[in-house]
């Protein structure tokens, strides 16, 4: 499996931000994406989420694995936004988005433990604090499989052992031959990435 | 004077919420039995009484009736005060005690518009007329959702209860309102028969089972009222266990 | 799918009483009625149906907006459109559009019965008004979709949503209205309006999830 872009360009309302971008990321390697604000970095992961048109240029995903088809539906997409609803509970929402999403490696209990929620599972997601609320979406990630995870400043919000634990989340995905292509200003712990530098020149 | 002292000393007390569902937990077991045996006894003398000359048996809505629409006045008259405490005194049971009234304020409303519509089929011939009464007791119910949707629409009791003191406070216009309004306008609703001056003009063997029938859920509704505030109370403070729930995981969490 | 339905029925009946909200509008709305016209019991009886029609239109419109905004505010709307090859986005959208029917406007057709009583109404007009609007403001949420997805990302879409959706209500209102007439009035028809009622529901039902979906994919940004 291997994700291509070939001189990609994007543009948000009617600014081109970057172009005659290509990169490869094949499976079991990460793609760190960095630069400074107004770069491009959110506005390209959004266009491999197939959320935003492409300006120019090509991206798709070679001998993906069976089941997903297309490059949109072997994708997991962490926004700035966690995606859940703060007047249900933890459980709740993370069990919405398994039976909408589809079944991973880690049933809810064990994704819950794997991020630190595991006692806290029942609460209404609305009393969380910004870091549970980030890890519960991360949770999100593990109940339901897609081979390509990205992530738009993934650790925002999480304190230094949360970084650490999440690390780890993305190692284990990496071995089991994942992708990973996270926008991100902080290091995220991840040795032997490719990076990509935007709006450089 | 000293008893004076110490009496305001235990009213403060009942201020503190563990005090009042001590106080609740001991005081509604004998509320509840004294509030069924007055409603038995109530409706003993209901069926006792003798029908009107005029009505017939119809008449007996009456003693369920009235008592609903008395109630569902004083039930407002409460919010109303509890609005005060809520505004003016920062009582912290003032809150708890409009929140739990509401619903049952609009319950018995609701019950006293679907009496009188029962009694005014087979005495006007028609469920509902837009009178001064019948209509201000529908704004009534109308304004006992409105607090209802108010104080569910926002998550922070604190915030919610002094933006439904105000609008409590500002709906008490309505309840002279409905007193009077079959005095100042001409109504096909009766005029006031027991609290006017110069006394009942209603027949005493009616009277009586009224007045009992009023006593009883009058007690009822202080029986129900009670049993919302120790509900609310209840459910504040899970809401309050789980936010600390919440907190202390994460401290857990990170050591 | 399933899921989707059920969660939508859970967040519309916990969060914040949008419930209760929609039917005081409908019960004021009514209320207000005798207060214009004059308390002519006649006068109310002819008119009724056609306000409780206009009361629950009005109803069914208030909180549309939020249809696609809470999903949008939350980032969930994301997701569900990456989702679309699993789910096509269409179907989305009907489901979503079903549990808001659902929770927010038939308490308000359970409700117009009652309405119906205040309003002077015939028992045969009460029972024949309940039952267009049972079939016809599916009609008005599908429509109303489509306002509400093209709206999406505008922050104050609200009140443009229903100035979107009104003029193309129309149809459905001439229609729920004249069956509701024909149960009662000798000479009009009932079945003809009643069946183009159930004729302009299903249509929408295929029209509006499709256009919904297409403008909720152009929309992200």
């Amino acid at each position: 499996m291997r994700l291509v872009a070939e001189s990609l360009a994007g543009a948000r309302g009617g600014e081109v931000l970057f172009s005659g971008l290509s990169f490869a990321v094949a499976s079991g390697e990460a793609l760190v994406i960095t630069g400074p604000n107004g770069s491009g970095k959110s506005t390209l992961l959004r266009i491999i989420a197939g959320l935003l048109e492409k300006a120019d240029g090509g991206i798709k995903l070679e001998n993906s694995a069976s089941g997903f088809d297309s490059l949109t539906s072997a994708c997991h997409y962490l926004g700035h936004l966690n995606g859940m609803k703060p007047v249900l509970s933890v459980e709740e929402n993370l069990r919405f988005w398994q039976s909408f999403n589809g079944p991973g490696d880690y049933s809810l209990v064990e994704a819950l433990e794997r991020v630190q929620l595991g006692d806290i599972g029942h609460l209404p997601f609305g009393y969380l604090s910004t870091g549970q609320k980030r890890r519960a979406s991360i949770a999100r990630l593990l109940v339901s499989e897609r081979p390509v995870w990205l992530l738009d400043e993934p650790t925002a919000g999480l304190d230094k052992a949360s970084e650490e634990q999440f690390a780890e989340l993305m190692r284990e995905h990496l071995a089991k031959d994942g992708i990973v292509i996270a926008a991100t200003h902080l290091p995220l712990g991840l040795d032997g990435a490719q990076e990509l530098v935007m709006g450089g020149e | 004077m000293s008893e004076t002292v110490s009496r305001t000393g235990r009213w403060v007390d009942l201020a503190n919420p563990t005090k009042f569902l001590n106080f609740a937990g001991a005081v509604l077991p004998w509320l509840g039995v004294v509030t069924v045996l007055v409603l038995l006894a109530g409706l003993w003398m209901t069926v006792q009484a003798p029908d009107d000359y005029q009505q017939g048996s119809t008449v007996k809505i009456m003693f369920i009736h009235v008592p609903f629409a008395w109630l569902s006045m004083m039930c407002y008259t409460i919010m109303s005060l509890s609005a005060l405490g809520t505004l003016v005194w920062r009582h912290p049971l003032a809150d708890v005690s409009a929140k739990a009234a509401a619903p049952i304020g609009a319950a018995f409303t609701a019950l006293a518009l679907i009496t009188g519509s029962l009694w005014g089929r087979p005495m006007w011939g028609t469920w509902w007329v837009w009178d001064a009464r019948l209509t201000s007791v529908f704004v009534l119910f109308l304004m006992y959702l409105g607090i209802i949707a108010l104080t569910r629409a926002m998550d922070d009791p604190a915030k919610s209860a002094r933006a439904t003191a105000i609008l409590t406070l500002v709906g008490f216009i309505n309840i002279p309102i409905i007193k009077f309004s079959v005095d100042w306008w001409n109504t096909l609703h009766q005029p006031a028969s027991v609290f006017r001056m110069g006394g009942p003009t209603i027949d005493p063997s009616l009277l009586w089972p009224l007045l009992i029938m009023a006593v009883g859920f009058t007690l009822l509704f202080f029986t129900l009222h009670m049993m919302a505030m120790r509900n609310e109370i209840w459910r504040r403070r899970v809401v309050a266990m789980r936010r600390i729930a919440a907190r202390s995981a994460e401290r857990r969490g990170t050591r | 799918m399933l899921a989707l339905f059920l969660r939508d029925i859970r967040l519309g009946l916990r969060a914040g009483g949008g419930v209760l909200v929609g039917i005081l509008f409908f019960l004021a709305v009514i209320a207000v009625v005798p207060f214009g016209v004059g308390p002519d019991l006649k006068l109310l009886a002819r008119i009724g149906a056609a306000m409780l029609w206009i009361g629950a239109l009005l109803a069914t419109l208030l909180g549309l907006d939020r249809l696609f905004q809470a999903d949008r505010d939350d980032g969930s709307l994301d997701i569900l459109i990456m989702a679309s090859e699993r789910h096509m986005l269409a179907v989305t959208v009907l489901i979503k559009c079903l549990a808001h029917w659902t929770t927010s406007v038939l308490p308000l057709v359970i409700a117009s019965p009652l309405l119906g009583l205040f309003m002077n109404m015939e028992p045969a007009a009460i029972g024949a008004t309940t039952l267009t609007l049972l079939v016809g403001t599916p009609a008005i949420t599908l429509i109303g979709a489509v306002g509400a997805a093209v709206a999406v990302a505008l922050p104050r879409g609200g009140l443009l949503v229903s100035v979107i959706i009104l003029p193309l209500t129309i149809p459905v209102l001439i229609f729920g209205v004249s069956a509701a007439y024909g149960a009662v009035e000798d000479p009009a028809p009932f079945i003809a309006p009643f069946l183009i009622l159930t004729a302009i529901t299903l249509f929408f039902a295929v029209i509006g999830p499709f256009a919904a979906a297409a403008a909720l994919k152009s929309s992200a940004d």
